[in-house]
């Protein structure tokens, strides 16, 4: 008699320690950089200092005679070698796109931009020979700020985008709010700058290609979030290669934050180079070139108008925005201001009228791309700054004026006035234990008392939603979007029982290896060790969307999904067959196939793994082998919510902020291992805090990237940064099977708000009702020393 | 070119190099250990931490040729004998790594700490880790994962210390 199996523990909702630690601890990780190939040759850029100029000549004799020199190439040799301008992925009517080379041809257009590339068989020798290379440019005048960029008599970048306007974009109904406004008992007006921030993902970008002249084969190495799309892009449009002779590989990736999704220049050129020279070809960013190259993010300045009755519900709200997307369109650039911002602009509230317009401008800077939230930081962060603001001249509570205007329980699915649908939520009670937890109730006194003694402590509240899991096809199809947002996933059952997983999602530090075990562990009722995850080798995976506003888990964990449910009933009715039973007879329970209701007579999942392979007794219907792909594409996004707080202590004679405490209660629907949900929360966090406090790509009136290096930009360091006190409650998303919503990108977008607004109230008796992020020592000790000469 | 001679995690390495050659990549480059990372180029973040003669050192900012004759340990000479050192063991139980690419610098950084601090509370290991980045943990996890080994190294006295001139890095 068959012995019944041990009941495997449920991994969903476990806290299991990850399965891709033991390589990263022990040195064992393999990134872009590590990847060594016999022959290999070293590319080094020369750039741009300057941001705008006609180049007149670019010398390249000396740099060639350099030994260890292979060659030395231009933007003109690029292009008369087949190298098209970099396509963007997303279009928007009357929307001026950008020529956008690999290296540039005979124009520069910001500070960084590549005029040459050297290649050499060291990369001391590849830097040097750069040094050799003359170039002769022709100045010509600058602009780096949007607003100015889009004012009467500013140089033009584009000669295709007369005033430097790539587009305009509204969203809402303009009538409907401004009659809202009119009839509002009070209108807060507020102007926000939400500040440019570069990306800096620890690991530099890097690439490595080499070319196979017996298969006619490419290998990219890439510092990916999404290889399939850089097969595409690079392939179809830029570089003329097959797919099918194209391979992208992102192996370990070290932090991406949205600024490695992009085709950026460099990968462009290092392919090319590869298959012209013969060669394997290295790139590695040094920071430096991360600072000025790598897509930046945010860099907006809003006009905000919130109208509310003499409850303080809000009546209306209206937004103009103007938004910087530096030199050139890069991938996703016309996506994050307009669909990732303006339709975000509901936030947790119910709001009657919602109008959003926005001016996007080219400027010599650095371009611009997602970062992490990617458009939903910059939303929350201007509702909720405006509630403060608002709750400021209301003399309400801020607490009060959120709960008068949450959104119900029973209004689900909610319909916005700003296109999206909410799936599911419930927020206010994460705003209520949001506020136990940090002690509000006690929290004014102290902060009263504290005040007497000359002490600023401030509480700053943020309730946040966001969209993630970005998706459906047709809908972001309709909307611009030049792809589909589905996702793919293979599941391999090989003859022993073992699985293997194509996934088309990468991780690159979300775990996934281990989250997507814990699924597959689960429904297939087998250990997590006999789960292998294999993600970002468009050589191994069939086709995949790749990991971007936090969608892995609700699209790409859901075509594991999928593929297990076509597994399972593959199984179930060859095991039918193998017991004689009729299919619907039979079950699947802790990893076996059985009769219903008499559970000794099964079949182990491994057992019938084989005979599916072993096909000596099949149904007649049935193919050998057990593999399944499928494409998720969700009828919607998903929709996570919470409330953060922060309570901070700002020193007024240095103008230093602390944080002292910082509370967040999140519902990201289901928890698959909340372990990893609250690390990313954590790094989240920590994202959007710097926003608020520290981080700022700053540009000098000539272009010239001010903060270009960590001892001139603010990343935060342990001894800056609080411990973190979380909460869940759990709001399943009905878009998916799995239930879950996603999670990587929720605390940046809840975090700055809540910071800022956490300062200002600490500033609040000084009069000071708002000062632009980030709320750098300085700022805050000059607005303190405004005010006090106001005050006199 | 210079002759350096340097046992790097027990083993002896003897190598012609470049005057200029930075320790990272000579560790990277020449002798394959590629576990040491290369964050920055002004000494900021920390990634390629490795330790020097029992010192947490930068290894971008120190030139091989200053290594020469030296000790060094770097992030694939931590375990011994095939069992994770307590800070791995940290790393791993308490979540303190996501993409791991600041993680062998984070743990050399705080093998240092911990040799001049063995008993560090949550500040002096904040302070303690100001010399390294991370991007992905927000540092929450990475204070508990040294916590984890400091508590793990105070039960088990039978470590083996590194020479005890050890200073947390900058």
């Amino acid at each position: 008699m068959a012995t019944q199996p041990a009941t495997l523990e449920r991994m969903i909702g476990k806290a299991l320690k990850r399965r891709e630690d033991p390589r990263f601890i022990t040195g064992r990780g393999t990134y872009t950089d590590d990847v060594k190939l016999p022959g290999v040759t070293y590319a080094f850029f020369v750039r741009s200092p300057v941001a705008h100029a006609r180049i007149r000549r670019v010398t390249t004799a000396r740099a060639k005679a350099h030994p260890g020199v292979r060659a030395v190439f231009t933007g003109r040799d690029l292009a008369d070698g087949g190298v098209n301008g970099i396509p963007t992925g997303w279009l928007l009517p009357n929307l001026k796109t950008t020529d956008r080379r690999a290296i540039a041809v005979d124009r520069v257009r910001y500070v960084g931009e590549a005029v040459a590339v050297v290649v050499a068989d060291t990369p001391y020798a590849a830097s040097d020979a750069a040094e050799l290379v003359e170039v002769d440019y022709e100045q010509l005048p600058v602009v780096a700020d949007a607003t100015r960029a889009l004012g009467k008599g500013a140089p033009q970048i584009h000669d295709n985008a007369p005033g430097n306007l790539c587009f305009h974009w509204e969203i809402g109904d303009r009538a409907k709010t401004e009659a809202a406004l009119k009839g509002a008992a009070r209108v807060v007006k507020v102007k926000l700058v939400n500040q440019r921030l570069i990306p800096t993902a620890i690991e530099p970008r890097a690439s490595l290609a080499s070319y196979s002249p017996a298969t006619d084969e490419l290998t990219l190495w890439l510092t990916s979030q999404n290889p399939h799309v850089h097969r595409l892009i690079m392939g179809a449009f830029v570089l003329g290669l097959p797919e099918q002779k194209f391979r992208v590989i992102a192996p370990d990736v070290g932090g991406g934050f949205g600024s490695k999704i992009p085709v950026y220049p460099e990968e462009v050129a290092v392919a090319w180079l590869a298959k012209k020279l013969g060669t394997p070809v290295k790139w590695t960013a040094e920071r430096r070139e991360s600072f000025l190259t790598d897509t930046h993010g945010r860099d907006h300045v809003s006009e905000v108008e919130m109208g509310f009755d003499t409850g303080g519900k809000v009546g209306g709200l209206r937004v103009k925005t103007v938004a910087n997307l530096g030199a050139y369109l890069s991938l996703f650039a016309p996506a994050i201001p307009t669909y990732l911002y303006g339709t975000l602009l509901n936030g947790v509230y119910d709001i009657p009228a919602i109008f959003c317009e926005v001016d996007a401008a080219f400027t010599h800077t650095t371009p611009v791309d997602a970062l992490r939230g990617a458009g939903r930081p910059e939303a929350c962060y201007l509702i909720e700054r405006t509630m403060d603001v608002a709750a400021h001249e209301l003399k309400l509570d801020p607490a009060e004026l959120r709960r008068r205007n949450l959104i119900g329980r029973d209004r689900f699915p909610f319909q916005t006035q700003v296109a999206l649908v909410y799936d599911s939520g419930n927020y206010a009670p994460t705003l209520e234990r949001a506020l136990k937890m940090i002690g509000y109730e006690h929290f004014r006194s102290q902060q009263a008392e504290a005040r007497k003694k000359g002490r600023c402590l401030g509480l700053g509240i943020s309730s946040y939603i966001e969209a993630c899991g970005i998706a459906p096809s047709q809908v972001v199809g309709s909307l611009g979007a030049q792809a589909g947002l589905y996702e793919s996933a293979t599941v391999r059952v090989h003859p022993t029982g073992k699985v293997t997983v194509l996934t088309g999602s990468h991780s690159h530090g979300q775990g996934h290896e281990t989250t997507f075990s814990q699924i597959v562990a689960d429904e297939l009722g087998i250990p997590v060790d006999d789960v292998e995850i294999v993600h970002g080798d468009t050589g191994r995976i069939p086709f995949g969307m790749g990991t971007y506003g936090s969608r892995s888990g609700a699209v790409g964990g859901t075509a594991i999904h999928m593929s297990l449910e076509k597994l399972k009933d593959k199984g179930r009715r060859l095991a039918a067959h193998l017991l004689e039973a009729a299919p619907e007879d039979v079950e699947m329970k802790n990893g076996r196939f059985s009769i219903k209701g008499a559970p000794d007579r099964g079949k182990s999942f491994a057992e019938v793994s084989l005979a599916a392979y072993l096909a000596h007794s099949m149904p007649k219907d049935m193919e050998p082998g057990l593999e399944a792909t499928s494409f998720f594409d969700p009828s919607n996004f998903t929709f996570p919510f919470g409330t953060h707080i922060a309570m901070v202590e700002v020193d007024p004679e240095t103008g230093q902020t602390t944080l002292l405490r910082y509370v967040a209660v999140d519902d990201v629907g289901n928890v698959i291992n909340p372990m990893i949900v609250d690390g990313q929360l954590h790094g989240g966090i920590a994202h959007g805090a710097a926003q608020a406090l520290w981080e700022w790509a700053s540009y000098d009136e000539s272009g010239q990237l001010v903060t270009g290096s960590l001892m001139d930009y603010g990343v935060p360091r342990a001894d800056q940064l609080p411990k973190y006190e979380t909460e869940r409650t759990v709001t399943p998303s009905p878009v998916n099977p799995l239930g879950v919503k996603g999670v990587g990108e929720a605390g940046t977008i809840a975090s700055t708000a809540a910071v800022a607004n956490a300062v200002l109230d600490a500033l609040a008796p000084y009069g000071i009702v708002h000062v632009d992020i980030p709320l750098t020592p300085a700022k805050v000790w000059q607005a303190i020393q405004d005010a006090k000469t106001k005050g006199r | 070119m210079a002759r350096i001679t340097l046992k790097v995690n027990g083993t002896q390495h003897e190598s012609e190099v470049e005057p200029r050659v930075l320790l990272v990549h000579y560790l990277r480059d020449v002798l394959g250990l590629t576990g040491t990372h290369v964050g920055c180029d002004t000494s900021q973040c920390g990634a390629c931490t490795v330790m020097l003669d029992g010192r947490t050192v930068k290894a971008c900012n120190v030139l091989a040729v200053q290594a020469d004759g030296g000790e060094v340990t770097t992030i694939e000479g931590l375990a011994r004998d095939g069992k994770l050192h307590p800070l791995q063991e940290g790393f791993w139980e308490e979540h303190g790594l996501q993409c791991g690419f600041c993680t062998p610098g984070m743990i050399l950084s705080a093998w240092g700490l911990l040799q001049s601090n063995p008993h560090p509370d949550e500040h002096a290991i904040r302070l303690g880790l100001e010399g390294n980045l991370c991007r992905c943990t927000g540092y929450h996890n990475i204070v508990k994962a040294v916590q984890h080994a400091a508590k793990k190294l105070a039960e088990s006295k039978s470590e083996t210390a590194a020479p005890a001139r050890a200073a947390g890095s900058r």
